[in-house]
């Protein structure tokens, strides 16, 4: 054994040798590797420590340099930490500080072996132990080592105490009960005379303050005292992030770090301190002008330095400024714009930003003109970065900077042909979103949908194919307003659709569908009016217009009388229906507008291309011939609409050549039969999709004598046999899933019933799948049969449930004399909800780690607000509280151990007063510390084997804490005094 | 707080990481593999800063090197670049006129060094003599502890053991 220890003594390859070989080898990399990881394991198991570290010396090389698995070689990771040697320590330490992590298992082991470095009389081995615990503590080491690091945040020498400072910051963050044992000598550091130290500490805090601010400004004393004094510039900046977080909560605290802030600002020459006092003053201080403007000034000045990074930087200033001091961008404009051909992408993208910040409604149009110009130019990623930044702009806050509407369609339009745009999915949330709720736009909307859809090119790019379905959907949607339908239909068949994805082809022929619809029932309308010669060419105009306007108002034709039922029927508590009733309302204004619009366009359109026997002929024919071969497609979406179109082809050729034939006489007998089909058939897609509110079905009152949350186990148990069908196939659901359901559902399905008694059963079937869309978003299969919206149409919101809100808002943009006279037009009405369609704002809540944390510090720093309070109860108390913060910790726990700690507990109750001895002792023994450190250390024995218990009244404090966080906001009250 | 703390070579080779967050074995692969695609297609004359997964990665090239170090978005990039600064005059300083190939053969004492300047992610002396002192001292221990052990008493102690 001895014998081939010194063999591998010998001839072990060092960590040089290693490196060497590895450089010469300039293809075998891979083998020269594991023919190294080879030896390593075996000279790893050496019994020489020799050996071992140089072993584990290479195997840390490989582990970070060449990222090489090296969890295995943990025990020996321990071993070689546990040499005694200096050298191998601490090769021994740089592996564990590399490799281990929370689940490394040897971890239990080096705890004594950390103990006994960190109570080393040379200083190095401890800063050894300490790096590698800052790095690897976890909650056991942390709680076990505790004494051990609160000793040393004393210490005599500069290196270990700057070291366990820094320890302090991991520590705190897997052990939130070491801060009721370090944190007042941590603080005592803030005050240390020695910058290193001062430094070190402050970086704590800032760290600490970060996460959980509000816990240290108690503190602002101290950390102001350091702002005003200190002359190291590494120590400013930090202090100054900490102020950026305390002034957020204590705006007195603003008034009085403003000045000193200012002060470094003008005075320095450090540009990373200024930059700093920059941050600060536009972070946190936006409200100080005569601040802000100094700032903007010096914002200026990195704005036009060379400097890449100044610029970057300055940019950046500039759009967290922007938010409150618009001004500021716009003094520095020419800047900002000109950085947007700046070679660096970072920097145009800041830039970007920027200008995107100066986008007001009376620019937008010409910014993004300027823009979409250049991004035509650009390089594709920036011209996505272009584009998607217009769009969220212009979409935000429902388009509220966007006055026209035809203007900014017609942009979208463009910017659907921009070559390399890739927003497709953007841009046809939008194309749909202002369908749907800005009603004027819909004419200029058809148009640009009719323009995308018409060029064959764009049908071969993929990340147009979503804003091509969108087009789709418009266009069949709002096909009255169609210059030329025919054309259109033309479109949506060519034969390059073939190109498309299913979903998206599905679509298309779901428009097709309601466009033919539109054709046939315009080329009945027409017949009957001719045949009736009774009618002037303008009265004709008239009644298609009419028909137009009817097919848009919900109360024309059998819709409403089909509703006035449901709505007996439903009572009050069916969402849809006084959204259905308040639309009539409104709608008498709007119907008035679009009459307009109808009378315009139709009568162009029919002037042009009047429905004619053989335009309508040639129309079926061309339907047929497109959806032929999809009626035995693979794609069952594809298949079932194709077959629906074919079979209601079929259906009214049977009508349409006799109609042609035949005389006079039977002309009107069957033209009336199939007109009323298609009659039928239009008032299923007449009905305009109006969303609901995604709450709608909450405020669905309960009935009476329904009991929701009652216990269905009985039922459970008396068909529990019965295979119960799920719950998306509702709608077609029998009758228990429709008790499972419950009452909107039941609603739902009677609403479905009521309505359509009159109309055919295939009917019925269309408006099952129609209000299913409106119901439930989660009925994939249903939405599909509607083609368009797609799921999250839901977010969409219509306001027509207050129709008096509605009516104001028509008053007074009628009634408000335009603000800016160069519009040409004033704004359309967008459609919006009042509630529902906000992105609803959950709380975040911090996780339990900082919680805990913070709620230590808190103890600590506020402890001795609370003792008026416990020392009501608690006089005994009193006596002992006098030193200020002294034993603040232990102040509330005798109260806290009565309610929380039952008499299983009871051990436990000795402790607090024990702690709070000790932490007296602690006090005074600090300044003679050397006689009494025996004593100390036995204490701090003591205190180790009571961590445990401790730790576990810890945790009950801290869910108290949670529990009532009003004790805790009652003290932040009291802080700001430690300042002012 | 500083994440971690990179060196690459103008070729993509990793010449030393050391990280203050945890970041599993897979996750430290790709993340080297992500930065290194970022920052090494970089042009000179751009900006030190990139933005990263919403962290912040402040790089600096001297010579054939890239220093990289990611932070938090608040923190200051000045001071980074500072600090990056800092490090390699103190590496200057140790290995006279430092270059790759002394951060290559000493890989250990980059770290060792690295260890003096940051800890937990923070900064801990920003005196460079200090640093320079305290490596010179734990280097001569070193020394003398090698000494004794490659000392032929001690190798022929162990072959008679």
């Amino acid at each position: 054994m001895a014998g081939s220890s010194i063999m591998e003594t010998l001839f072990q390859r060092t960590l040089d040798d290693i490196i060497k070989g590895l450089r010469l080898q300039l293809i075998g990399e891979s083998a020269f590797i594991s023919k190294a990881m080879e030896e390593i394991r075996r000279e790893i198991k050496s019994t020489d420590p020799h050996t071992k570290s140089t072993a584990l010396q290479k195997l840390t090389y490989f582990n970070s340099v060449h990222g090489l698995d090296m969890s295995w070689a943990a025990f020996h990771v321990v071993e070689v930490i546990g040499s005694s040697r200096f050298a191998h320590k601490k090769i021994g330490y740089l592996a564990a500080s590399q490799s281990f992590h929370d689940g490394t298992d040897v971890m239990l082991l080096i705890t004594n072996q950390l103990r006994k470095d960190l109570t080393s009389t040379n200083e190095f081995e401890v800063s050894l132990a300490l790096e590698c615990l800052s790095r690897i503590a976890t909650l056991d080491l942390a709680r076990d080592l505790t004494p051990e690091i609160f000793t040393l945040l004393s210490s005599s020498k500069n290196l270990v105490r700057k070291k366990a400072i820094g320890v302090i910051l991991r520590v705190f963050g897997v052990y939130p009960d070491a801060v009721r044992v370090c944190f007042k000598r941590l603080v005592e550091n803030l005050e240390s005379p020695d910058p290193q130290m001062v430094s070190a500490t402050v970086g704590v805090f800032c760290e600490l303050a970060s996460k959980d601010p509000g816990s240290y400004l108690p503190l602002a004393p101290e950390f102001y005292k350091i702002l005003v004094d200190s002359k190291n510039n590494w120590i400013l900046i930090k202090v100054m992030k900490i102020f950026a977080k305390l002034v957020q909560l204590e705006p007195r605290l603003a008034k009085r770090v403003v000045e000193p802030i200012c002060e470094h600002m003008a005075r320095t020459g450090a540009k990373s301190l200024m930059f700093e006092c920059v941050r600060t003053i536009v972070t946190s201080l936006a409200e100080y002008e005569s601040a802000v403007k100094l700032a903007v000034v010096k914002i200026r000045e990195l704005l036009i330095d060379d400097d890449p990074n100044l610029k970057y930087l300055g940019l950046q200033a500039l759009s967290i400024v922007a938010s409150k001091h618009l001004w500021a961008v716009l003094e520095n404009k020419e800047v900002v714009i000109k950085s947007l051909s700046d070679a660096d992408p970072n920097i145009k993208l800041e830039s970007l930003r920027l200008v995107m910040a100066m986008v007001s409604d009376s620019n937008v149009s010409e910014i993004s003109r300027v823009l979409v110009n250049y991004a035509l130019k650009s390089d594709p990623e920036f011209c996505n970065e272009i584009l998607g930044s217009i769009l969220s702009t212009c979409g935000r806050n429902f388009y509220e900077k966007i006055i026209d509407f035809d203007w900014y369609v017609s942009l979208l339009g463009e910017m659907s042909r921009i070559p390399h745009c890739q927003k497709g999915e953007e841009v046809e949330n939008q194309f749909i979103d202002i369908g749907m709720r800005v009603k004027d736009v819909r004419p200029e909307l058809v148009r640009v949908a009719r323009d995308l859809l018409i060029d064959p090119a764009l049908l071969g790019n993929p990340f147009l194919n979503r804003i091509l379905s969108a087009a789709a959907w418009v266009s069949g949607e709002y096909v009255e307003f169609s210059k030329n339908p025919f054309e259109l239909m033309e479109a949506l068949l060519q034969p390059r659709t073939s190109l498309l994805s299913p979903s998206i082809r599905a679509v298309y022929i779901h428009s097709a569908f309601k466009v033919l619809i539109f054709c046939l029932h315009s080329y009945f309308f027409q017949r009957k009016t001719i045949a009736s010669s009774s009618l002037s060419s303008n009265d004709l105009a008239q009644g298609v217009s009419d028909s137009v306007s009817v097919r848009e108002s919900p109360k024309g034709s059998g819709s409403a009388t089909c509703e006035a039922p449901a709505n007996e029927l439903d009572g009050g508590f069916n969402p849809r229906i006084p959204s259905q009733l308040s639309k009539d309302i409104p709608t008498g204004n709007g119907d008035d507008m679009i009459v307009t619009h109808g009378q315009t366009s139709s009568f162009a359109s029919l002037e042009k291309n009047s429905f004619t026997e053989d335009s309508i002929s040639n129309l079926l024919n061309l339907i047929e011939m497109a959806l032929g071969p999809l009626s035995v497609s693979h794609e069952i979406e594809l298949q079932e609409r194709a077959r629906n179109i074919l079979g209601f082809i079929e259906l009214i050729k049977q009508e349409i050549p006799g109609s042609l034939d035949q005389g006079e006489g039977n002309f009107e007998r069957e033209q009336l039969k199939a007109s009323e089909v298609i009659n039928v058939m239009r008032d299923a897609f007449s009905k305009e999709l109006g969303p609901v509110s995604i709450s709608a079905q909450e405020r669905v009152p309960v009935p009476d004598g329904l009991m929701l949350n009652e216990n269905l186990c009985d039922l459970e148990k008396i068909c529990g046999d019965v295979q119960l069908p799920s719950t998306s196939s509702f709608s077609l659901g029998t009758p228990h899933s429709k008790e499972k359901i419950g009452v909107s559902l039941l609603n739902l399905q009677s609403k479905e019933e009521s309505e359509p008694s009159t109309e055919s059963t295939s009917l019925l079937a269309e408006h099952r799948k129609r209000h299913g869309l409106y119901y439930l978003s989660s009925e994939k299969n249903e939405i599909s049969s509607t083609d368009y919206p797609p799921a999250n149409e839901m977010k969409l919101q219509d306001d027509l449930h207050d129709d008096a809100e509605d009516l104001v808002k028509l008053t007074e943009q009628s009634l408000v004399p335009k603000k800016k006279p160069n519009h040409a037009k004033p704004r359309p009405v967008v459609v919006r909800l009042d509630e529902g369609d906000e992105v609803s704002i959950v709380a975040k809540k911090p996780d339990s780690k900082d919680d805990l944390l913070s709620g230590a510090v808190r103890d600590v720093l506020f402890g001795n607000e609370a003792i008026p309070t416990s020392s009501r109860r608690n006089p005994s108390d009193k006596s002992s509280s006098k030193r200020k913060g002294k034993e603040k910790v232990n102040i509330d726990l005798p109260s806290e151990l009565k309610e929380n700690l039952g008499d299983e507990e009871k051990p436990d109750l000795g402790n607090p007063s024990s702690r709070r001895s000790k932490h007296r002792t602690h006090g005074k023994e600090r300044r003679h510390r050397s006689p009494g450190k025996n004593d100390e250390e036995r204490e701090e024995n003591v205190q180790k084997e009571k961590q445990k218990s401790s730790h576990r009244h810890g945790r009950h404090k801290a869910r108290q804490r949670a529990d009532g966080p009003l004790n805790v906001v009652a003290q932040a009250a009291v802080i700001p005094d430690f300042l002012l | 707080m500083i994440h971690f703390v990179l060196l690459i070579s103008r070729q993509g080779k990793v010449r030393l990481t050391k990280w203050y967050s945890p970041y599993s074995q897979k996750e430290r692969t790709k993340v080297i593999r992500e930065l290194s695609g970022v920052i090494l297609t970089r042009g000179p004359k751009l900006c030190n800063f990139v933005e990263w997964r919403g962290y912040k990665v402040v790089y600096k090239r001297y010579a054939s090197l890239y220093f990289c170090m990611c932070i938090d978005q608040e923190d200051n990039e000045l001071e980074i670049l500072e600090i990056i600064h800092h490090f390699v005059e103190i590496l200057d300083r140790y290995f006279g006129s430092v270059c790759e190939l002394d951060l290559i053969f000493n890989f250990h004492k980059a770290y060792y060094i690295l260890d003096e300047l940051l800890i937990a992610g923070e900064l801990q002396e920003s005196s460079k003599k200090t640093v320079a002192r305290l490596i010179a001292a734990q280097d001569s221990l070193v020394e003398t502890a090698k000494e004794q052990a490659n000392s032929i008493s001690n190798i022929i102690a162990q072959a008679t053991k």
